[in-house]
């Protein structure tokens, strides 16, 4: 039974506690022999985005120590995985574990459609659905194929939710464009980010979305908080939280 | 050291590792070309007529809402159109200004995206006459189409020294809030006669 | 330096005018997708199109020679310029030693890049731009927003009020075809008394020595068809070994960059007119040193489609004249620092890594990768400001100490929310002028599975 170590990014740690219980329980569902290594911390990648490449480089170190011992590592974040498997290269290269850990770390969507084989999704959710195609897991772990390209259409986070009884994914008229938030960017560049955030939510109420749905909570994070300032009646939730009550097998 | 040993000897000493050339990807192919080639024609502002031989093309010819007002005429197809101004007597290209019409050959067509080859022996000692006549007739025959740019590079004989060019419909620009307008500084329209049974 | 951020506030603050910028550009990339889609082998041309540029770049020195033995054999005189300078220089003299005075341009990114025009017209040259937008914003004593669609900054009003003050339209007139047509009759006047055209270069070819130019207005076309003389100006990395290269930039070229199959001309220039002079300057300006970054060579690639910019939300929300570059947008954040990192530094994080701009690139060029690793580059070189670098040391700092991440956070969620709001969402807190932060749980997730497993 391979052991699967549960990769719990900062912010949803100390933020979003609930994304990862919901985590847990779909992996556990899934009969999966789940650890939380608690000496766990950050990926890195606030300092990696802003350039800070030295100040990243002990969270890498540390993130293999700690993960390195796993079969498969699981998160809740296209993002995070996406520095594990893209980026950690600049710190670990050569280094004894790292190549085994770069191919075994995976997002949660891509975890149980690749290694889980989850075929079927038995739950209900009877809601009208926005995807929020986050930009790391789309174009840097290619979870579905992006609208720029023109190879064959596939979305493995679709693939999973669409099976839901009741669920309606919302079309939406641009359903890659970026959401804005890019980390320090949200901060750095506040008024286009805010921007990018309140066209993507307008195209969402355009679908008449009631739920806006992601692998991405940092993305939703940033939603989440134009939503609440303007006092939309929008729901975000993470694919975890949806999926937890569903019996996948 | 002149410029061009500084330039040849920075680029040399800053080359990346040899990378190969890699070989061309098989171009799309259309079963039916000529349908293909009006599509693309007509879809870039050009108008597209099938004609079956050049007495019918001259009949068409006249047909064209401008043709009757076309006092200055240059012709580079044999037997196709009254022209009246001789490109061979004009020595200084400034003298095509005001020419309403060009009628010119092209030597084949490629369906992909409505382009026609025309190579600078068939425009005559003034080239500009192309992009300086106000309107702009092609004539191309029907059993002369290639599917895709990679077979039509097959076939381009490059001039050396020379000229030649692709023309696909009339001049056209959206630089104004995107609004497409057709006829912009070169020809105003572009009738693409496809001639052949 | 150039403040992207600012520059962008300011564009934004115009709503609705930042959608209809946004829009416009949208439009524009959802062209291109309906073209790129109507090629099933799409991806193999990029894949094609970065192998062959990636190819000449290996070799870039010998297809230059090429060039110039085949380029002389057709008649056509090739100059060699280190930088902007000399290039300026060598295209004032060939026009001197002519007596010229009146020049006509088509579109040439580079002669932006080298700051011709000025440097001509302080020198007595008068320089028409000829491309309908290049010539708006040249009326309008502006530097183009978009290298492919120089006006798009622009309303038809705008438009409209600049002709009539130049060109003498009607007031109020704002209808494209009726400018249009103005602007046809003014330029048919510049082109019919140039005495040089000045092109730029889409593509070299180093096989027949010739050079490729690709328009929709025609303009490249009447600027050489008419005077006499030409001069066509190229960045060495332009340069393409064979003809049949041309097979798949030309595919690429106008899909990618205005979602048409390709361009009204594309104008194979290999020699002059009769009794004429052609002339090609290539010119260096710090490629071949790009070309000795591992990093950012690939950024040489780019054949200046500006699909980058019309798919990067970024762009789109805040204009060219955002990052204060000739060329801006993705590309521009990558060139424009490789030239001055001091005064361009903010551009590479003018952007969310989206990756959108890598995923439409006809050369597949690494777009946000290359922005990624500039950050470091700007950290490094400590242009990025000392209290960035220190609080992210700081952060760092804490997130490597399990036990100090902990408290931070505990901390954190335990003071925000007794805080009143004026002190919460203060000035400083940039995240918080239009969010919300989020609801501070009082467990984290750590506390709740150790409360589980209790």
């Amino acid at each position: 039974m391979p052991k699967v170590g549960l990769f719990v990014p900062c912010y949803i740690d100390q933020l979003y506690p609930q994304v990862g219980i919901a985590t847990l329980r779909v992996l556990r569902q899934l009969g999966l022999d789940v650890d939380y290594p608690e000496e766990q911390t950050c990926c890195g990648q606030p300092m990696a985005n802003s350039g800070c490449a030295e100040d990243a480089r002990p969270l890498a170190e540390r993130f293999l120590n700690v993960f390195g011992r796993y079969d498969y590592v699981v998160a809740p974040s296209g993002s995070c995985v996406s520095m594990v498997r893209n980026h950690y290269a600049q710190w670990l290269k050569g280094k004894p574990g790292f190549d085994r850990l770069r191919v075994n770390t995976f997002e949660l969507c891509e975890y149980l459609v690749e290694i889980a084989h989850v075929a079927s999704v038995d739950g209900d959710f009877p809601r009208r659905v926005g995807l929020l195609m986050s930009c790391h897991g789309l174009r840097e772990l290619r979870l579905a194929r992006s609208s720029e390209r023109m190879d064959a259409p596939f979305n493995k986070v679709r693939q999973l939710l669409a099976q839901l009884r009741g669920i309606e994914l919302v079309e939406v008229t641009r359903p890659d464009e970026c959401c804005g938030f890019g980390g320090t960017f949200a901060v750095n560049e506040e008024a286009v980010s805010c921007m990018m955030g309140r066209d993507r939510i307008a195209d969402f109420e355009s679908a008449k979305a009631e739920v806006i749905a992601g692998y991405d909570m940092s993305c939703l994070m940033h939603l989440d908080g134009l939503i609440r300032r303007a006092r939309k009646p929008l729901k975000v939730l993470h694919v975890a939280e949806i999926l937890q009550g569903a019996k996948l097998a | 050291m002149s410029s061009r040993d500084t330039i040849l000897n920075a680029l040399r000493r800053n080359a990346p590792p040899l990378s190969p050339a890699p070989r061309m990807p098989e171009g799309i192919t259309y079963p039916d070309p000529e349908k293909q080639f009006a599509a693309a024609f007509t879809s870039v502002g050009g108008e597209f007529v099938r004609v079956p031989d050049y007495a019918t093309l001259n009949f068409e010819l006249e047909k064209l809402p401008y043709y009757a007002n076309a006092h200055r005429i240059v012709s580079l197809v044999e037997g196709v159109g009254t022209p009246n101004v001789a490109l061979g007597s004009i020595q200084d290209p400034h003298a095509l200004e005001g020419v309403d019409l060009a009628i010119i050959p092209g030597e084949f067509g490629v369906a992909e995206n409505g382009a026609v080859w025309i190579p600078g022996s068939a425009l005559g000692s003034q080239r500009a006459v192309y992009v300086i006549s106000e309107h702009l007739v092609l004539v191309v025959a029907a059993d002369r189409l290639v599917s895709n740019m990679h077979q039509a590079y097959e076939r381009v004989k490059i001039e050396r020294p020379g000229f030649g060019l692709f023309i696909s419909g009339p001049s056209k620009t959206a630089d104004i809030e995107q609004a497409l307008v057709i006829g912009a500084h070169g020809p105003r329209s572009c009738t693409l006669y496809m001639v052949g049974p | 330096m150039t403040d992207h951020a600012a520059k962008a506030a300011a564009f934004v603050a115009d709503e609705p005018r930042t959608h209809w910028h946004d829009q416009a550009l949208w439009f524009v990339r959802l062209k291109r997708d309906r073209q790129a889609a109507s090629i099933p082998e799409w991806e193999a041309l990029r894949t094609a199109a970065a192998s062959i540029k990636a190819h000449t770049l290996s070799r870039l020195a010998d297809y230059l020679e090429e060039f110039e033995r085949n380029a002389q054999a057709n008649g056509i005189k090739v100059h060699w310029a280190r930088d902007g300078a000399e290039h300026n220089e060598i295209v004032y003299r060939i026009l001197s030693e002519r007596g010229a005075t009146r020049l006509v341009k088509s579109k040439s990114m580079l002669t932006e890049e080298c700051h011709l025009n000025p440097y001509l017209e302080a020198r007595g040259i008068e320089v028409t731009d000829s491309d309908l937008g290049e010539r708006i914003v040249q009326l309008r004593h502006e530097p183009p927003s978009h290298i492919v669609l120089p006006a798009i900054h622009l309303k038809k009003e705008d438009i409209g009020d600049l002709f009539h003050e130049k060109l003498g339209t009607e007031a109020g007139a704002s209808d494209p075809k009726y400018l249009t047509e103005a602007a046809r009759r003014h330029l048919r006047e510049r082109f019919m008394a140039a005495e040089v055209g000045l092109t730029g270069v889409n593509f070299a070819i180093a096989e027949t020595g010739g050079v490729v130019v690709c328009t929709n207005e025609g303009n490249a076309d009447m600027g050489t068809g008419l005077p006499p003389v030409h001069i066509a100006c190229m960045g060495v990395e332009k340069i393409i070994p064979r003809l049949e290269d041309l097979g798949v930039f030309t595919r690429l070229l106008a899909r990618s960059a205005t979602g048409q199959p390709v361009t009204t001309y594309t104008s194979h220039f290999h020699g002059p007119v009769r009794g004429g002079e052609m002339h090609v300057v290539i010119v260096d300006n710090g490629r071949s040193a790009i070309l000795g970054n591992e990093v950012f060579r690939r950024s040489l690639s780019c054949i200046r489609c500006g699909a980058c910019m019309n798919t990067c939300p970024v762009f789109r929300r805040s204009g060219g004249y955002s990052y204060g570059y000739t060329v801006p947008g993705p590309i521009g954040s990558i060139l424009a620092p490789l030239r001055e990192p001091e005064k361009y530094g903010t551009l590479p994080f003018a952007s969310s890594l989206c990756g959108s701009c890598s995923d439409v690139c006809p050369v597949k060029i690494d777009l946000h990768h290359e922005l990624y690793e500039f950050r470091q580059e700007l950290v490094r070189k400590k242009v990025v400001p000392w209290s960035k670098r220190f609080g992210m040391a700081v952060l760092g700092f804490i997130l490597a100490r399990p036990w100090l991440y902990r408290l931070a956070g505990k901390l954190a969620r335990w003071i925000v929310p007794r805080l009143p709001r004026s002190l919460t969402y203060a000035r400083y807190n940039a995240w918080g002028r239009q969010r919300e932060l989020p609801a501070m749980p009082r467990e984290s997730f750590r506390d709740l599975i150790r409360k589980e497993s209790a």
